[in-house]
């Protein structure tokens, strides 16, 4: 009986610390302040970095730009099919969070193919297909190599960039991006990492609850 | 007189029978050693070059990577999984009732103890059991590629 209460005790703990999560998620990003005046007084604003109108073809060789992600949570990444090196991890990582929103409006994907070259569209439906992705809702994007790495770095802030002495040709970060409805990145997570995406997993669920909160 | 006859040959007969017993023992240890040795070299190994595709525990990728839980196909391909991991593979598989078509990179540059290693760890992990597998083994299978 004693035992009994301990572990009711030891779990009623961890519950505690499990609600203690923070419930708001930073905007990262530059930011810029902006003054301006309001009745004569000086208000000064903040603009957050958000991300710029894009337009690439997906797996369906449909064309996908920034309006398909209005009003949505996205996760964000970087990859491409003939990869073998953190790729594999990251979208293993990346279906099971896939599966935990599959089918919600709310949630959507988005995968650039940093291989312009040999990752057309009909590449990356096979790809697709091959991880058993159907519909819309996960975009595995192609566009040309300058697009892709320049928003790779000025949009998400990650690192992808065509290298001769790589043994693959190619370098980039394994991490998956947040973004909520506005466009603003509130998360970046190492793929590769069980316990980051966990996070992620935990923060977009925020993230769609802030969304509630909001429209009240 | 007789009793004693008799209790010195039980002794004799149990002191063979031990010695031949440490005998044995001692033999099939040092096997037992290499194979503990080959595994955790082999688990290392996996951990470097076939981990990312093929999972943790070895369940691989949807369609995407083939799983090695596939009993059969790797005890039926013993002999083969030491080219299949040196050269890679280029062609349509059939695992677990599932179509594959794999590109697997090859790996040249692992020698045939690094190949056997890997053999020893996958072959007897993800429910697979076909025990030890030596570097001249794999030294011999390398010389008969049927892919």
């Amino acid at each position: 009986m004693r035992i009994f209460f301990i572990f009711l005790l030891a779990g009623l703990t961890l519950q505690g610390c499990k609600n203690e999560t923070k419930s708001e998620l930073p905007i990262l990003g530059h930011r810029e302040p902006v003054e301006r005046q309001v009745e004569g007084k000086t208000v000064v604003d903040t603009i957050y970095q958000t991300i710029e109108p894009f337009s690439y073809l997906n797996q369906d060789s449909t064309l996908v730009t920034e309006k398909d992600f209005n009003g949505k949570i996205y996760v964000a990444d970087f990859f491409f099919t003939s990869c073998n090196t953190i790729c594999p991890v990251m979208h293993r990582n990346m279906l099971n969070v896939y599966e935990k929103f599959k089918g919600n409006p709310k949630v959507k994907f988005l995968s650039h193919s940093i291989d312009s070259k040999y990752d057309v569209p009909s590449k990356l439906k096979k790809y697709a297909d091959k991880l058993g992705i159907e519909g819309t809702q996960w975009e595995f994007v192609h566009g040309s190599s300058d697009s892709i790495y320049n928003v790779s770095a000025k949009n998400y802030l990650v690192a992808a960039y065509e290298d001769k002495t790589d043994p693959q040709g190619f370098v980039h970060q394994g991490w998956f991006i947040l973004v909520d409805e506005n466009k603003h990145m509130r998360g970046a997570y190492d793929g590769t990492k069980d316990d980051q995406v966990e996070q992620m997993v935990a923060d977009m669920q925020i993230l769609l609850n802030e969304k509630k909160t909001n429209e009240k | 007189m007789r009793r004693r006859q008799m209790r010195n040959r039980i002794l004799l007969i149990s002191f063979f029978s031990f010695s031949l017993f440490i005998l044995f023992e001692s033999c099939s240890s040092e096997e037992q050693i290499n194979y503990q040795r080959y595994y955790v070299n082999g688990k290392g190994l996996y951990e470097q070059h076939c981990q990312n595709c093929h999972a943790k525990d070895g369940t691989g990728l949807k369609s995407l990577y083939p799983p090695l839980t596939d009993t059969s196909y790797i005890q039926s391909n013993k002999n083969q999984l030491s080219c299949i991991i040196k050269y890679g593979l280029n062609t349509k598989i059939e695992i677990a009732g599932k179509e594959y078509h794999a590109e697997m990179p090859a790996n040249a540059q692992l020698s045939d103890i690094d190949i056997a290693q890997l053999i020893v760890y996958i072959g007897n992990s993800f429910g697979n059991k076909i025990g030890y597998y030596d570097a001249s083994e794999a030294n011999a299978d390398l010389k008969n590629c049927k892919f």
